[in-house]
């Protein structure tokens, strides 16, 4: 799997723009198997970096999902209340949340595509 | 950050290697190294797995379960002392689903007691309860105020148990057995000759709530894998595919069927688990016979329930259930999405005063009560057939 190189990435394994739009990996997806459940913030919402913004259930387990950084939530992606398992079909265009970001220089500390890459080749070499 | 530390006692079945060549996301289930699903790449996912078993054939690598055999004079005498049910209504060859329990009238554990000779029983038991099970077993044949006349032999690692469930899973493993199995009823066994391997036990029991055979092989490697692929191969014109345990609790769950640990434990008595059925007080004592008397007098503070949710959210093992005003009245047992039923389920123990089917509840879904309702069990029963 190549990842997209128009975004970056988090060891949590949630992707996001430079225009603030923020879904889950493929590698997320794969690991998390049928996604049954979307759980996301209202329009309006205030959400901080590192904290949890929402919940993504598959059959089997449930997972919080993590914000990459700060911002205010200005959509949310209202098919996947019907359709979540669009998360697995496809998860880097099948989006959750777009914020305003509160500080665009917090994108500089996240991980490039390849450094995501690796990071989960050896998540899975353990 | 957290050191994990490898668990150095993690087992594994002859069919591990296989199931990571096909791709299987492996966990650490009750210590064991097991499939929790195939990749969605030859067609699995727990999804699909699940609809395969309801709707054609599914196969599971089951070799974590365990196997007791108990042989002699006095075996059907041992058996009833250390089993709720009644095995001296088994004839040869029939099986039944009881438990053993403890004094106090908990569980053991469940197990399916199968009638394999004149004197000869078979219990297949739960994996993670395999060594309590076994000592638990022999203790009580052995230590009774009169040891009984009867053999007690420990045989989980001899076999490999491979589930062929579902509706078309009779019509799969007949493909490869000379044994007529259109004369198996439910909960029977026989035997025969399965992929050349002769004498091959063949039991139509299940863990899915789907019609279904379960066959014990020898636990090598090598014929372990070649019934396995042999299996797979001949499902093929039925759409089989390789199962893992997600789907298997999933099927089992819209089934009602119990999981130790879960709606059966050594906290839970019999009433409380509402499998009445299957304890037969009339017979001869048995071990947790006195306990469960007084307790039927006394009356139970919980019994098992099915919930739907009726607001958007999933139920999972060990959520509280609260009353309609919000007060905390139970506990979720287990708890998921069901793939064929396309709701979502749970078991729960509740105070008897709300268990009746229509009750409003809620379930606690982080932080928030969630509206549900007490509906009938089992969620699911599978067709009669024509």
């Amino acid at each position: 799997m190549s990842y997209p190189s128009d975004r970056k990435y988090t060891k949590e394994h949630e992707w996001i723009t430079a225009d603030g739009t923020i879904g889950i990996t493929h590698h997320a997806q794969d690991s998390l198997g049928d996604i049954v459940f979307v759980e996301l913030p209202k329009v309006g919402a205030e959400i901080t970096a590192g904290k949890t913004f929402g919940t993504v259930e598959s059959v089997k387990a449930v997972s919080d999902l993590y914000a990459p950084v700060s911002g205010t939530v200005t959509a949310t992606n209202e098919a996947l209340a019907t359709a979540p398992e669009q998360v697995n079909k496809d998860a880097h265009g099948a989006w959750m949340v777009k914020i305003n970001l509160k500080n665009p220089a917090e994108l500089n500390a996240l991980l490039s595509a390849a450094d995501y890459e690796k990071f989960v080749s050896e998540e899975a070499g353990h | 950050m957290s050191v994990v530390e490898a668990n150095p006692v993690v087992r594994k079945t002859a069919l591990n290697a296989v199931h990571r060549q096909m791709g299987a996301k492996m966990v650490e289930f009750n210590g064991w190294d097991m499939p929790v699903e195939y990749p969605a790449s030859i067609g699995c996912g727990i999804v699909a797995e699940h609809m395969a078993v309801r709707t054609g054939v599914g196969i599971f690598d089951v070799s974590h379960m365990g196997d007791i055999r108990l042989a002699g004079r006095e075996a059907l005498a041992a058996v009833q002392h250390i089993s709720m049910n009644d095995a001296s209504r088994l004839a040869i060859g029939q099986a039944q689903y009881s438990a053993l329990l403890y004094p106090q009238g908990t569980f053991v554990d469940d197990v399916i007691v199968h009638r394999l000779g004149e004197d000869e029983y078979l219990l297949v038991i739960n994996a993670g309860t395999r060594e309590k099970d076994f000592n638990w077993v022999r203790d009580n044949v052995r230590h009774n105020t009169r040891p009984f006349d009867c053999k007690v032999e420990h045989l989980s690692d001899d076999f490999t148990q491979i589930a062929i469930q579902g509706p078309k899973g009779v019509d799969l493993l007949q493909k490869l057995t000379d044994a007529n199995l259109s004369t198996v009823k439910f909960y029977w066994v026989t035997r025969g000759t399965v992929c050349g391997l002769k004498n091959i036990l063949m039991g139509r029991t299940g863990y899915t709530a789907e019609d279904g055979f379960e066959i014990y092989i020898p636990a090598d490697e090598a014929t372990s894998a070649r019934v396995w692929r042999q299996v797979l191969e001949a499902g093929k014109e039925f759409g089989v595919v390789p199962c893992g345990l997600g789907a298997r609790n999933t099927l089992r769950l819209e089934g009602c069927l119990s999981l130790y640990g879960h709606e059966i434990s050594d906290t839970i008595n019999v009433w409380e688990a509402g499998l009445d059925r299957f304890c037969k007080m009339e017979k001869a004592d048995f071990i947790g016979r006195a306990a469960l008397e007084g307790a039927k007098a006394v009356g139970v503070k919980k019994t098992l329930v099915g919930l739907e949710m009726v607001d958007r959210g999933i139920a999972r093992d060990g959520y509280k259930v609260l009353d309609d005003g919000g007060r905390e009245i139970g506990y979720v047992t287990s708890g998921s999405p069901a793939p064929f039923l396309k709701k979502n389920i749970a078991l729960a123990y509740v105070p008897p005063g709300q268990a009746a089917v229509g009750t409003a509840v809620k379930v606690e879904i982080r932080g928030q009560g969630v509206k549900a309702q007490v509906v009938p069990t089992p969620f699911y029963k599978r067709p009669k057939k024509a």
